[in-house]
């Protein structure tokens, strides 16, 4: 009998979607019942990981693996989708996205996400990765009588699908020219001699990279990230990006180990050309989740410099980096949710114009957050960049850091261009008055933790040191 | 005759992998060729698979082969329910017509 305790996490998970989904459908108007539901299944499920804390062999012939982690990066979403339950609930209700099913199709992709995250084995990294983005592609166009959302969706499903059949391809090739579909045993038979598994290899880089919206393959970014409803956006922003990166670095720790050489060289072009795009094609912006899209995709730049070096110093710095860009965007779309003006949300930067005289306090923490994501001392941002480029130069990959190096500089203009209209433009138009505790609270703990974190920086450090054992 | 090999089933499986890819992007007119050409990757990766299983005799791919058409079908539902909302909203499903957002 195998230890099915391992697999705790996920049946909560998956028996609390059910009574959630089933509660959502026998009670009139459930909207509220299904938050509160969805947010104890969460909590339940942090709380079954943590008390589980990495733990146990593998099981399901060795295709399930639940590991320190897989359990960092569950906790991680766990808790950032908890923090955008909260903030987005009153944005979600303003804009009559309040059905019960939105919930629980974010449950579903958290739980497709569980799998890729534990997966050792193709078969259930494909069936996890199909689970979350399923749920993903309803989610972009769940706001139906939207033509831009709609229009959102079908970007989102015609490039995903594209990117999941790449992947996929590349999986059986791996299958065939490595005869197991193991990660394990990939391992042991994947060497640079292997050519068919090393194309194979390709074609799964190629899939991931969609996944995380690294450069070649960044095309759906900005237009799902404007179509989409701001709440789905914050989502898209945070959870799928974290999750991705942790599957690049699984694949690159495990399968890809004994071709380094032969992914290093990929990784670090995919690398540079995000920071580069990301940070230029930003710039004439004037949709702020647009804007924030680029600036994804240049975060997602910096991430992989970090897995780029292929050392443990280099994943431990990509793992601090995507912990902190989640922090910094839990905070900075909690901020978009307060754009609104005379009862309907606004998406334009120049309505930030003169922000300062109106709502001293929100100007000022759009101000921590935007230095933050720019990388300026001795913001969290900075850090995070810090160990980025460490990690690099440590590795003498000394051109992908000079690179790093000037695109931070090229980014820094335009979240400060946003600052300065913040703070010395003219007001013109009146930010209605938003209550929200939650909103404001998730803002605040995203400012402080970014504003504190140089007391004791290396506390990730030490905290992520035996993940990797 | 020629003994048909592993060679000529990968070669087949290539051939509509990579017209389904070129079908999605040279496709300038409608939606629903673009869901067909993401159908023919999926064949072509069962394809693949189904070869590599018989010529090693290892049952694994063909198990992974349900296990895609199932995934397939799933995706060519949902694929097909968005593009429902999109035609109720725009009235059209040309490609050329998915073109609001820009930059």
């Amino acid at each position: 009998m195998e230890n099915i305790n391992i697999l705790l996490p996920e049946i909560i998970l998956f028996s609390g979607i059910c009574i959630v989904l089933m509660a959502g459908v026998f009670f009139n108007n459930s909207f509220n019942l299904v938050v509160k539901l969805s947010t104890l299944v969460l909590l339940s499920v942090v709380y079954s990981i943590i008390s589980d804390w990495g733990s146990g062999p593998e099981i399901f012939l060795k295709s399930f693996i639940s590991d320190k982690f897989s359990d960092y990066f569950k906790i991680l979403i766990l808790i950032s989708s908890l923090f955008i339950f909260f903030s987005s609930d009153q944005f979600i209700k303003d804009n009559k996205l309040n059905k019960f099913e939105y919930h629980v199709v974010i449950m579903f992709s958290i739980l497709g996400m569980f799998f890729m995250l534990s997966s050792n084995d193709l078969i259930l990294f494909y069936l996890g990765l199909e689970l979350q983005s399923l749920a993903l592609y309803v989610l972009a166009a769940i706001d139906r009588d939207n033509t831009i959302s709609s229009e959102a969706g079908i970007k989102y499903f015609v490039l995903s699908a594209l990117s999941s059949g790449l992947l996929l391809y590349g999986c059986s090739l791996l299958y065939g020219f490595t005869g197991s579909t193991n990660f394990e045993e990939i391992s042991i038979s994947l060497t640079s001699q292997n050519t068919g598994a090393v194309f194979a290899m390709v074609f799964i880089l190629v899939g991931l990279a969609f996944k995380v919206s690294a450069v070649p393959f960044h095309m759906w970014t900005p237009d799902v990230y404007q179509g989409a409803p701001t709440s789905i956006t914050n989502f898209f922003a945070v959870v799928p990006k974290a999750v991705g990166l942790a599957v690049i670095i699984r694949f690159m720790d495990l399968p890809f180990k004994n071709i380094l050489e032969e992914w290093q060289t990929i990784i670090i072009f995919i690398s540079i050309a995000s920071m580069i795009l990301g940070s230029v094609a930003a710039i004439g912006q004037k949709n702020i989740k647009r804007l924030l899209a680029y600036s994804s995709i240049s975060h997602m730049g910096y991430a992989l410099a970090g897995v780029a070096t292929g050392s443990t110093l280099g994943y431990t710095a990509t793992i601090i980096y995507i912990t902190i860009y989640v922090i910094m965007n839990l905070g900075t779309f909690g901020c978009l949710y307060l754009m609104k003006i005379d009862g309907k949300y606004t998406e334009k930067i120049e309505d930030l114009s003169g922000l300062s005289k109106q709502k001293p306090l929100y100007a000022f923490s759009f101000l921590i957050l935007f230095f933050s994501l720019a990388g300026i001392p001795p913001l969290g941002g900075f850090f995070a960049k810090f160990f980025i480029f460490m990690s690099v130069i440590e590795s003498k990959l000394y051109a992908l850091a000079i690179i790093g190096l000037l695109t931070t500089v090229i980014s820094a203009f335009y979240y400060l261009k946003i600052i300065k209209t913040i703070y010395f433009d003219d007001t013109t138009v009146k930010f209605d008055d938003i209550g929200n505790l939650s909103i404001k609270a998730t803002i605040l703990l995203s400012c402080l933790i970014l504003s504190l974190f140089f007391i004791f920086p290396s506390f990730l450090t030490l905290f992520l040191e035996g993940l990797f054992t | 005759m020629i003994e048909i090999g592993l060679g000529h089933y990968l070669t087949l499986g290539a051939v509509i992998f990579f017209l389904g890819v070129i079908g999605i992007f040279l496709n300038r007119k409608n939606v629903i060729v673009i869901l067909m050409s993401v159908e023919l990757i999926l064949l072509s990766v069962n394809i693949n698979l189904i070869s590599f299983s018989i010529f090693s005799g290892d049952l694994l791919g063909q198990i992974f082969t349900m296990l895609i058409l199932t995934v397939a079908a799933a995706e060519a539902a949902i694929g097909l329910a968005i593009i429902v909302i999109f035609y109720r909203n725009r009235g059209s499903i040309r490609v050329e017509d998915i073109h609001e957002m820009k930059g």
